[in-house]
């Protein structure tokens, strides 16, 4: 069987349907044909309906053959266009296909890599390969792509996992129904602290240690909560935490301002090139496989261009795919470091998507999975989220983690664009997963919840 | 040389003497020094070259930053993408920004101030609410403005005019309240209607402090224009150093400040240009 994200592009790669109309040997070739004949999906419907009329006023093949030789294709089209709404049958016929209700779109972003697969599909061409034409936006931080994602100027963005569900439950915003269809990246995140602690690689020796997260919403937030928790500190009293986007983490970490952060990367890798700070722990070490940005958008969005929303999904579910390869990823890092997506030294970026990395303590480490990117939107995921926001008390009262979770993580749109891609998505919506040594278990969110010493939840 | 062409030339030449002293100590504190420490080659070719020799990365030397400006001058207007335009053009952004916020606040505060000058009782009424807004930070706004506004061009210019407002609304009614007493008399005496006293007798006479008002509240607006940008990202030359500084290049960002620097001044220039023009001898 073929793995789930074998590339379809790759001609070398034998697919079982060889390409995505099934009439050709090849993607390459099937391509080919498609701009050979002009154009797009919508361009190829058209012909359908034209052929069908001209079937159906002329059945029989001797005699329409003489017809348009005789009069010519144009004049011919020209006169029955005048009794049949040729143009109308021909809209009529996209609607039904799935015609893009909107195809300029912007789409808002953090310069981190995280949002790799939303900004690669720009300049690797997975959004026009899907039928549109989106700009990306660099953001200047998550409540600004918030506020600009609420107010439609951005139609989707690069959000943190928890941040929809926030958005949903109206902790810090308005309540208004958010969806998040795709995971962006798995792993990918870090501790990182400054030199000069280089010594105090124990946790319990972080008593009144200033950390910066990128948001309060963030995985970061929870998984530094997570992680000095499990070493006895409580974060709300033995250590600060405060919000720095993340592009500012390092110039913060130089100035003295903060000793360490949970952040993306290429944050901690940056921090690492300046010679500012060393890699305390990987996040993949706190939970193998955890989730971390997303790409998110409102309900709104998702119900009134229900087209649009699935081109766009596609492109990303798609470019997703794609960065999972480790071969294609010292590409993406060259097509993404540039100013105008991350703005970062390749080989920082190329060292974050890549195996080999430099740790800021003179090693050099070869960690094959420190980002990977799965796009499906697991409930468990939310369940995990929701626990960690009770935990904190940023939420209160009482709501069903399935429900919410379920609204949220459109985990079902997501598997059948998967599959639309020849990708397998898993069979079930939820698992169990450890964080830490201890198990999760999305069936049972209180009694995990009640389970933890260091809580603020009554 | 006269004895007076040389005073013209004294201030110039200590200016250049102070740049060329700056420059030198700058040089002099940015001299790479020897690392201690080396590492192996393999990590060395992962980071920075300053990392390689266990330090931090240092402050860029002036011959850093001479050929920076270079490159910028260059290529001042190129755009690579939506997140990638040239200083000029990022300039040009900010211009229209601050002109555009400075323009509304104008059209307000002239009329506005005119009439709290002219009436006491007015006057008194708004007070209490000028003196309570007034010292409100303008980007202390920007939350509410993008909530409220829910755009973000909108939202910087409308951060741009409610802080070039108060400079020009508080000097406006400080010069009509001041106009001298004989003149109003005088056009009274002869009968003046209301408006022509206002265009030919208080206007002329309010100008210089409108003006000054204006001065004042063009600084401000584009000290508030830069970091207004680097809040909400896009365009404009306060997005270009938020950008930079994400990638930590010290030399671009100094190339903005003294972009910013010299714009700055150009626009003071201009309104003391203005202000001189509708200044008479009393």
């Amino acid at each position: 069987m073929m793995s789930a994200f074998n590339d379809p592009y790759d001609p070398n790669v034998p697919l079982s349907c060889h390409c995505s109309c099934g009439r050709h040997a090849t993607q390459a070739a099937h391509e080919r044909d498609l701009e050979a004949s002009n154009g797009d999906g919508e361009s190829l419907a058209g012909r359908a309906v034209e052929s069908a009329i001209v079937r159906a006023l002329l059945p029989q093949d001797a005699l329409r053959r003489r017809f348009l030789e005789a009069v010519g294709a144009g004049t011919a089209m020209a006169a029955i266009s005048t009794f049949f709404p040729v143009g109308a049958a021909k809209e009529v016929f996209a609607e039904d296909a799935g015609k893009i209700e909107k195809t300029k779109l912007k789409v808002g972003f953090i310069p981190i890599t995280c949002a790799t697969p939303i900004i690669m599909a720009h300049p690797m061409g997975f959004y026009s390969r899907h039928g549109l034409d989106v700009e990306v936006v660099k953001t200047a931080g998550w409540a600004v792509v918030r506020d600009k994602t609420l107010n439609k100027e951005y139609d989707a963005a690069h959000m943190l996992s928890p941040m929809p569900l926030a958005i949903t439950l109206g902790a810090g915003a308005q309540p208004i129904p958010y969806t998040m269809p795709a995971v962006e990246n798995i792993n990918g995140q870090a501790i990182t602290l400054a030199i000069r602690h280089k010594e105090k690689r124990d946790p319990k020796q972080w008593k009144g240690f200033k950390f910066a997260v990128p948001f309060d919403y963030s995985m970061h937030n929870y998984l530094l909560r997570y992680y000095v928790a499990e070493y006895g500190l409580d974060p709300d009293r033995d250590i600060q935490i405060r919000v720095v986007p993340p592009p500012e983490m390092v110039a913060n970490l130089r100035a003295d301002n903060i000793d360490g952060f949970l952040a993306p990367d290429p944050v901690n890798q940056r921090a690492v090139y300046d010679g500012v700070g060393f890699i305390h722990t990987l996040s993949k070490d706190i939970w193998e496989g955890h989730p971390c940005c997303a790409f998110a958008a409102s309900r709104e969005f998702v119900t009134q261009t229900p087209n649009t929303y699935r081109a766009l999904l596609k492109a990303i579910i798609d470019a997703t795919a794609f960065a999972r390869k480790p071969e294609n990823r010292k590409q993406i890092a060259e097509a993404i470091a540039p100013a105008n997506y991350l703005n970062q030294p390749v080989t920082v970026v190329e060292q974050v998507l890549t195996v080999t990395f430099a740790d800021g303590l003179g090693n050099v480490r070869k960690v094959p999975d420190r980002i990977d990117f799965d796009p499906f939107p697991w409930h468990s995921f939310a369940v995990w989220i929701l626990t960690q926001m009770k935990r904190w008390g940023q939420v209160k009262g009482d709501f069903s983690y399935e429900k919410v979770a379920r609204e949220v993580f459109l985990a079902t749109d997501t598997a059948k664009l998967m599959k639309e891609l020849g990708l397998a998505p898993p069979a079930a919506t939820s698992k169990k997963f450890t964080v830490m040594k201890k198990e999760f278990d999305p069936a049972k969110p209180d009694a995990y919840l009640a389970s933890f010493a260091i809580k603020r939840a009554a | 040389m006269s004895m007076r062409g040389f005073a013209t030339w004294r201030a110039p030449a200590l200016s250049l003497l102070l740049f060329l002293l700056f420059v030198g100590v700058w040089h002099a504190a940015t001299l790479p020094t020897v690392g201690q420490q080396t590492v192996d080659p393999e990590y060395a070719k992962l980071v920075g070259a300053a990392a390689a020799t266990g330090q931090k990365t240092a402050f860029p030397t002036p011959a850093d930053m001479a050929a920076k400006i270079w490159t910028h001058l260059q290529e001042p207007f190129y755009d690579r993408g939506p997140n990638d335009k040239g200083v000029g053009v990022q300039l040009a952004y900010s211009l229209a920004r601050v002109l555009l916020g400075f323009l509304l606040a104008a059209l307000v505060a002239i009329p506005v101030g005119f009439l709290i000058g002219m009436s006491p009782l007015v006057y008194r009424a708004l007070d209490p609410f000028i003196q309570v807004l007034k010292p409100i930070s303008p980007l202390a706004w920007m939350p509410l403005a993008l909530f409220t506004l829910k755009d973000s061009g909108v939202s910087a210019v409308f951060v741009i005019f409610i802080c070039s407002l108060w400079p020009m609304l508080v000097n406006t009614a400080f010069g009509v309240a001041a106009v001298r007493h004989e003149w109003l008399n005088v056009a009274r005496t002869l009968e003046v209607g209301p408006f022509r006293k206002a265009f030919r007798v208080i206007l002329p006479a309010a100008a210089p402090t409108i003006m000054t008002g204006m001065r004042i509240s063009i600084g401000i607006a584009w000290l508030v224009i830069v970091a207004a940008e680097m809040l909400v990202g896009g365009t404009g030359i306060g997005y270009f150093v938020w950008n930079e500084w994400n990638n930590l290049s010290i030399t671009n960002i100094l190339t903005a400040i003294l972009a910013i620097g010299l714009v700055g001044m150009a626009l003071d220039q201009i309104l003391a240009r203005l202000t001189r023009l509708v200044t008479f001898p009393e």
